[in-house]
Formats: C-alpha cells, sequence, structure tokens
C-alpha cells in the first residue's frame, strides 16, 4: 500500500477515562490542549468548531458519542478546498487499564476517491468562475 | 483502495519531481492558462522542451489542452489529480503526536485553568 488511508497513534494516560473524556469532548477540554478556542454541541450530528490563534479553523461534526468510551468526529481534509465534500472520519476510543486510560486515535479518509457530486460540483465551480469572469469582462468592456 | 488512485497520486509526484514540469505548472498556477509560446517567453526553457512537456502533462491528466486564440493550444492545470496527491500529503502532514503529548500534559497539569470542575476533587482523582 502506498497511498495511506488509516492513521492510529495510542498513548497511555495516567488518568481515568472520565477525566480525558472531559478533556476531549468539552470546550475547555479541548481549548486546553487542541485548539486555542473550541466550542462543540456534544450529540451526534453535532456541530464542533476547533480554533488556532492566527491560524485555520476547524469544524468538526460529531459522529459518535459514547460517555465514556468512544467519541467520533469528521472534519475536512487539511489542504483541500472549505467547499471539498470530503472528511476524514476521526475515532478516539477510551480503554481502561488500572487507574489510567489507554487512549487511541484512529482518523481514516485520506484516501477516499471524489464522489461524481463532488466532480459535478467542482467543474461547475470552475465553469461559474470562467462565465462570472467573460460577465465581468462584458460589463467593462461595455463601461 | 482503488488503484488508480495511487496511479493519479504517482503522475503528479512524477510529475513535480521534474523541475522543468514543475515549473511549467506553477507558471500555469500561478498566471493561469498560457500557450506553449507563452510559457516559453515566461521560463527559461526551449518552446520545444516546454511543447514536450506540455504533452506528456496533458498525457498523464495533469493539463488539459482548449483553444486558445490565433489558434493556439492554450493548456491549463486539472486540480482534480493535485487534489487525490494533496490527500496522501494530507495523511503525511497529519500530526497526531504534538496534540497527544499536549493532551497528556494538560492532564498532568491537573486538568487545572480553564476548568469548570473544582481543582480540589480533579486534584483528588490523579492518586
Amino acid at each position: 500500500m502506498g497511498f495511506p488511508d488509516r492513521i492510529e497513534r495510542t498513548v497511555e494516560l495516567a488518568h481515568p477515562p472520565e477525566k480525558v473524556w472531559a478533556a476531549l469532548t468539552t470546550p475547555e477540554g479541548l481549548a486546553a490542549w487542541f485548539g486555542d478556542e473550541a466550542t462543540i454541541d456534544l450529540r451526534p450530528g453535532g456541530p464542533g468548531r476547533v480554533s488556532w490563534t492566527g491560524g485555520p479553523n476547524a469544524e468538526l461534526r460529531v459522529e459518535r458519542v459514547e460517555a465514556p468510551l468512544v467519541f467520533g468526529f469528521t472534519w475536512p481534509i487539511y489542504g483541500l478546498p472549505a467547499d471539498d465534500p470530503r472528511r476524514t472520519y476521526v475515532e478516539f476510543t477510551l480503554e481502561p487499564v488500572g487507574a489510567g486510560t489507554r487512549l487511541t486515535v484512529v482518523e481514516t479518509g485520506f484516501a477516499q476517491l471524489p464522489g461524481d457530486a463532488h466532480r459535478t460540483a467542482y467543474d461547475g465551480n470552475t465553469e461559474g468562475w470562467a462565465k462570472e469572469l467573460a460577465e465581468l469582462a462584458g460589463y467593462l468592456d461595455a463601461a | 483502495m482503488p488503484p488508480d488512485h495511487e496511479a493519479v497520486a504517482e503522475h503528479v509526484f512524477a510529475a513535480l519531481a521534474d523541475p522543468s514540469r514543475r515549473a511549467i505548472l506553477a507558471t500555469l498556477a500561478a498566471d493561469g492558462p498560457a500557450t506553449a509560446t507563452d510559457l516559453a517567453a515566461r521560463l527559461p526553457i526551449t518552446r520545444q522542451a516546454i511543447a514536450k512537456h506540455l504533452a506528456l502533462l496533458a498525457e498523464a491528466g495533469l493539463v488539459t489542452a482548449e483553444p486558445g486564440e490565433r489558434r493556439r493550444v492554450r493548456y491549463r492545470v486539472r486540480s482534480a489529480p493535485m487534489q487525490v496527491a494533496q490527500q496522501f500529503l494530507a495523511a503525511l502532514a497529519r500530526d497526531w503526536e504534538s496534540p497527544l503529548g499536549a493532551l497528556k500534559d494538560h492532564l498532568d497539569r491537573g486538568a487545572r485553568g480553564p476548568y469548570p470542575t473544582a481543582p480540589d476533587q480533579t486534584r483528588g482523582h490523579d492518586g
């Protein structure tokens, strides 16, 4: 395999799952380690946002909420245009180990193909721009 | 994994590995569609070499040819394969180590600071 679709990392934390869960799923928690500011509506389908001062914002969509063991969300693929419908799915799994937690994060979807819907939307966009630029040129010529 | 996905990324990276093709793509991206003659005027590459590179890039699906002024063929970058390659780079560029390290530090600090939880109770869990 040359094209990575899936990224997985595990970290051992010396804190119980409840505490890790709060850090992952509350605005205060996310702002303390992930971004500089965060909002989250913790329910499947709920929106969230993590922002970095002077940097990008990430719009999340909450997908899975099984407190305090599984938290999943989708977010845009970094580097693709903001209106690109492709998103990766990030899932945090919390496993109690002694007094601590084994936290695993899996991110999948890097290798998804652009869908036909995307292609149509994209081509539409390109043509849209060409048309708008032509209209602008016409408008300026007439003026 | 669809095999053509990887093939598309390979075309893009192979094209970008060549300095002349990289310069041609960069110019098309920066300045918009152009003919081989336009590109030859802007780049330190002969028109013949540019025409050869453009033919290769068109065959790989990285640029498209379209009718331009005075019957000249104009080329423009196709963004779709670039976005496929960008997905590959996004996976390479995704850094989970730093945020997970920050999470660990945050929890080890006792999750104080902006937390609404009572600090004493939080500390009590640390053992």
